[in-house]
């Protein structure tokens, strides 16, 4: 029959973040599994499908650019192709964080009666955001050549930008879940924190609004800086500073190390409460 | 504790192998005291000193060990800890002290619909499940003709799950668990799926695996089940173990002694 039987030592276990690794390594095929699971139940029962992940972007981007143009004019002369990429990470950046809260505390009980690698179900929801992402990438191109803005090497960025972005998501989302887990009323202040947050990135509104005195708001801001080196090769066809890019994958590897290091120390707990 | 030998985990032949051994388990819970749930209150209750968790055991010091391929059944009054038992040994749970082993592939049946997914068709919630269960992609393709006729939902198999029936939902559920080939079956009277020539089906299969290589461990509180599916039976009572032996034996006491 079997070769090589698995063996389960419960003294022998390795450490939660690495042990979390090697049943990832193991369930691999779990994870295909739940992002055509996340696709298929949201678009199943929607006539568009998955015109909807161009469409709803591009109808906020259209609002918002009719309300804003007139205002930020002199700072951002094409104001819809400033908007549309900061929309964009945004709105993946919050749905990935809120969707794995949310999948943590559905999943508990499941976890209480099989094992299966437990991160599967946040890495899986930040591939389905990028999938959704990526698909908003065909308007955001289509922006680019109406509006005639230079198409540049610089553009290499983007997926860098947005790598870097998962990963960040994919750490916060891990750290606010373990806390949520245990808290019920996290998940509705995290939701407050998301839209305070947003505000105090320069998304909508331009920079240079603010007099400089303030900009140090935005050095505390890692979402800033995720939004500026994704917004900097399609917006201005300039490459970020490497000072820039460093900064990024720093911020990112840092999150996600965090995040699942607080998730695979205090999962278990749950599964634990009686 | 002393670190085992190789040969301790390893063993040569497999008549003498055991499948599950649980050495001086004990399994403590924390629960909150008036039941925490919000960050707020948590703050609030550490500003003012209140509010330590208790902590609950629900498994005192378990030593047991199920030889391959022997049928163990677990009986007790509730909150005797035998749930607790078959989470150790499904993995979903830790020990709080002693050491759990396992070897071969695990596949629970506590609650066989739980992770199916109403808008998800019968076969996509056959591949999610068995991916979840620890299966490989070509496995499950393996698989797939013989779970579609165990659970009997035919044509069925391509409509999303919300039109089924909530026989047909069990029996794709424990078509799925009980198709893992798994090592260690592990059972939380999970039995009572569908209509009774259904049961008579699933109970054909488990007696089917018994006389295999699988090993399998029952929780119920039907004593009829426990003594007719397996040779051995242990009574739990407030987490520690009263009686240990043959099925029969162990139901007749257990039954007395209430």
């Amino acid at each position: 029959m079997t070769g090589v039987r698995e063996q389960y030592d419960s003294s022998r276990r390795a450490h939660p973040m690495i042990a979390e690794l090697a049943a990832l390594l193991r369930y691999r095929d779990v994870l295909v599994q739940l992002v055509g699971r996340n696709l298929k139940v949201r678009y199943k029962r929607s006539v568009l499908g998955f015109a909807w992940s161009m469409l709803a972007p591009l109808l906020t981007m259209a609002t918002l650019s009719l309300v804003f143009t007139q205002v930020f004019r002199p700072t951002a002369p094409n104001y819809p192709l400033y908007l549309f990429p900061g929309l964009l990470l945004w709105g993946f950046f919050s749905q990935t964080t809120s969707s794995i809260t949310a999948e943590v505390i559905g999943g508990v009980e499941l976890w209480r009666r099989i094992f299966t690698p437990r991160t599967a179900f946040a890495i899986a929801t930040t591939a389905t955001g990028l999938v959704h992402l990526c698909a908003a990438l065909v308007p955001l191109a289509v922006l680019m050549l109406v509006t005639a803005a230079p198409i540049s090497l610089a553009l290499v960025a983007v997926p860098i930008a947005v790598l870097c972005t998962a990963m960040f998501a994919l750490g916060v989302g891990l750290a606010v879940a373990s806390v949520a887990g245990h808290f019920a009323d996290v998940g509705d202040l995290f939701q407050v924190v998301l839209g305070t947050w947003m505000y105090f990135t320069p998304i909508i509104y331009p920079r240079e609004i603010l007099p400089d005195a303030y900009h140090w708001v935005w050095r505390l801001n890692p979402m800033a800086y995720f939004v500026e080196a994704f917004r900097l090769p399609i917006y201005e066809a300039q490459m970020p500073s490497a000072g820039l890019l460093a900064t990024i994958v720093a911020m990112a590897c840092v999150a996600l190390v965090c995040g699942w290091w607080l998730f695979t120390r205090t999962v278990d707990d749950l599964a634990r409460r009686g | 504790m002393t670190s085992p030998a190789v040969a301790d985990v390893r063993f040569a032949s497999p008549d003498d192998g055991w499948a599950i051994r649980l050495d001086d388990v004990a399994v403590r819970y924390r629960v909150p005291q008036g039941r925490v749930t919000s960050l707020k209150e948590y703050v609030l209750g550490r500003a003012a000193g209140a509010r330590r968790p208790v902590e609950v055991a629900a498994l005192r010091g378990v030593t047991l060990e199920v030889a391959r391929g022997q049928a163990i059944g677990v009986i007790g009054p509730n909150g005797s800890g035998k749930s607790t038992l078959l989470r150790l040994i499904a993995r979903v749970l830790t020990p709080t002290s002693g050491r759990v082993r396992t070897i071969g592939r695990v596949a629970p049946i506590l609650d066989v619909v739980g992770a199916l997914h109403p808008d998800l068709t019968g076969r996509e919630n056959i591949f999610l499940n068995g991916t979840l269960l620890g299966l490989q992609l070509r496995e499950i393709v393996e698989r797939l003709g013989a779970i579609v006729e165990f659970a009997e939902i035919g044509d069925f198999i391509d409509l999303p799950m919300r039109t089924y029936s909530s026989g047909m939902t069990a029996r794709l559920g424990f078509a799925i668990a009980s198709d893992t080939e798994a090592d260690i079956l592990v059972v939380d009277e999970a039995l009572g799926v569908g209509d009774e020539r259904f049961q008579r089906k699933c109970a054909a299969r488990i007696d089917a695996l018994l006389a295999g290589q699988t090993t399998f461990v029952l929780v119920s509180h039907d004593m009829h089940s426990v003594t007719r599916l397996c040779s051995r039976a242990i009574w739990l009572d407030a987490g520690v173990v009263r009686a240990d032996g043959p099925a029969a034996d162990v139901t007749r006491l257990y039954v007395e002694g209430r």
